[in-house]
């Protein structure tokens, strides 16, 4: 199949990509030449086959449920990279804003 | 002859009986780092503090010896970015696991090497810092995404190094840098504190000079760990202990000399391969399932992963905002998320996973009656250097040989078998046996390296 670039813009809002209208049209070309090699797995006779998502054959890995605190970060080590903080945490960007701010 | 030209066994041997001395060792290093480095581009960031390390470790098992390490794992005392702008100027707060315990086993990271930026790649070329240029033929890639820690092995800008394997991202570039590279089995060695790729097959592994010295690093690194769940709880064998084994009586099974691509690679690997039959094997030629729909498995499993995976980066805790993703990340993310939109989800990902189960059932037929198969790595030399910005399918081509085995998680371990005199480039040869049967390919490999001219350590 084929990608528009409509479809390239609406994905890259899905996927919280910054894309220009340059970079959309290179990327619905570029999409289009990959779907074209991935469309060929329809030929490969799969489709009554039941899909294999992990290989290790692993069920229900647990361990104790016990702080470690060698596993665990300090607030110090946890803020380090934030290039913003307030009073010892994060700032993020505002999801929700009041009209009136 | 330099000290930084000699295999890690050499040089452990050589530092037990004191012939030679750690400061010699790092002093070849250095001199060698300073020479070549800035040309081919191989280390992001060096140790400045590595010999001081190293003299405390002097009685573990690996001395104090040097050692690249890929620059996605993350590493407490030095940068760690995955060649990419987005991870520019972050220093992780915890190590991983395979970095922990090779220090633990007295390893010291000398640098973190160049790779694909997020390993997105097979070129080393979409690295945000340039790429690394291959140091047996400077003109061309030295393939990827562990191009940085392939190279430094080939160059001897390190004993021995790390990579991490997604499809093929070990042993390709081993492949064209004329290195081993050993992809252990998915889940044999943590992924705890590697920049995640695709989760599912995501496999950390060494590159070095000969099968043993792989053998040796492995051993410090692979087993069990809490902190992976997807890490064999089993304790790892001693892969050491299947070096210098006799293979009389093995099978061994030469696939895919039907693709057409590949006739001329095929046809000299066929010739080198006699020597098992010298060494007592059975080899013969049996028909596997078409590599070419593991292309299309690869391309839409991996995206789909690296667009859950690289959600993550939001410049908030870490990092730079995602308008810093390259072109290669911004195509993975996106392709990745449009295959699991609803309506092309069963087209493309279900679909996929449904492949992925009939290459595992051809895998354990095939298993069946042989105990190694074998194939080239890659289907020809290294490409030249801008090649890989050709095709946004660049690195899945280059890769079709080794992505059914990868999405299998299957081991795999390539060794040279042939150079072409003129271009001085390698062509390497992939082993792969059943999941956890890493001691079947290491006899074979072993036995076959140390029996062909090819490898440029061993016939100096």
């Amino acid at each position: 199949m084929s990608v528009n670039d409509s479809q390239v813009k609406h994905i890259a809002s899905l996927a919280n990509i910054p894309i220009t209208q340059a970079e959309s049209e290179k990327l619905a070309t570029a999409f289009t030449e990959t779907l074209v090699v991935v469309d060929k797995l329809k030929k490969a006779g799969a489709s009554k086959v039941k899909p294999t998502y992990q290989v290790t054959g692993f069920k229900n890995v647990l361990r104790e449920d016990l702080v470690k605190t060698e596993y665990s970060f300090t607030q110090q080590e946890a803020l380090a990279n934030a290039k913003v903080t307030y009073q010892g945490y994060f700032v993020v960007p505002y999801v929700l804003q009041n009209k009136d701010n | 002859m330099k000290l930084n030209e000699l295999t890690l066994k050499e040089s452990l041997d050589a530092l037990s009986k004191k012939e030679i001395k750690l400061e010699e060792v790092y002093a070849d290093l250095d001199l060698a780092y300073a020479q070549k480095n800035k040309q081919l581009n191989i280390y992001l960031s060096k140790n400045e503090d590595a010999l001081t390390q190293a003299k405390k470790l002097t009685d573990k098992p690996l001395r104090g010896l040097p050692i690249a390490v890929k620059d996605n794992f993350c590493t407490r005392d030095l940068p760690t970015t995955a060649s990419a702008k987005v991870l520019d100027g972050f220093r992780p707060q915890y190590e991983s696991t395979v970095t922990r315990r090779i220090k633990e086993n007295g390893g010291v990271i000398y640098g973190k090497t160049n790779m694909d930026a997020w390993a997105h790649g097979s070129s080393t070329e979409t690295s945000d810092y340039g790429p690394t240029l291959n140091p047996r033929n400077p003109e061309h890639l030295p393939g990827g995404s562990s191009g940085g820690s392939a190279a430094a092995v080939a160059a001897d800008l390190a004993i021995v190094s790390v990579g991490s394997e997604t499809a093929g991202s070990i042993r390709q570039p081993a492949a064209w840098c004329g290195t081993v590279g050993f992809k252990p089995s998915y889940g044999r060695a943590s992924r705890f504190g590697v920049a995640a790729m695709a989760s599912s097959t995501d496999s950390p592994g060494p590159l070095a000079k000969t099968v043993e010295d792989a053998c040796i690093l492995l051993n410090a690194f692979a087993g069990p760990d809490e902190k992976d769940a997807t890490s064999n709880q089993e304790k790892a064998p001693d892969f050491t202990s299947f070096i210098g084994q006799s293979i009389k009586g093995m099978k061994i099974g030469v696939i895919y000399q039907d693709v057409k691509e590949i006739a001329k690679t095929n046809q000299k690997l066929l010739q080198e391969l006699e020597i098992l039959k010298e060494l007592g094997a059975s080899v013969e030629i049996v028909q596997a399932m078409d590599p070419h729909h593991a292309i299309g498995v690869y391309t839409v499993v991996q995206r789909a992963e690296v667009s859950s995976n690289l959600a993550r980066y939001d410049g908030i805790r870490y990092g730079q905002d995602r308008s810093n993703f390259g072109d290669e990340g911004k195509r993975r993310i996106m392709l990745g998320t449009f295959s699991l939109t609803k309506g092309h989800a069963d087209q493309y990902y279900n679909l996929a996973q449904k492949v992925r189960t009939l290459y595992l059932e051809n895998y354990r037929e095939l298993f069946k009656k042989y105990d190694v198969l074998v194939s080239p790595t890659s289907p020809s030399y290294a490409k030249k250097v801008g090649a890989s910005f050709d095709s946004a399918m660049f690195g899945e081509l280059e890769d079709m040989l080794l992505e059914a085995s990868s999405v299998a998680g299957l081991p795999g371990i390539n060794v040279p078998f042939y150079r072409d005199d003129e271009s001085n480039l390698y062509l390497g040869a992939s082993f792969i046996a059943p999941m956890w049967q890493e001691g079947s390919i290491i006899k074979v490999a072993d036995a076959f390296e140390k029996n062909t001219k090819w490898n440029s350590w061993r016939n100096r």
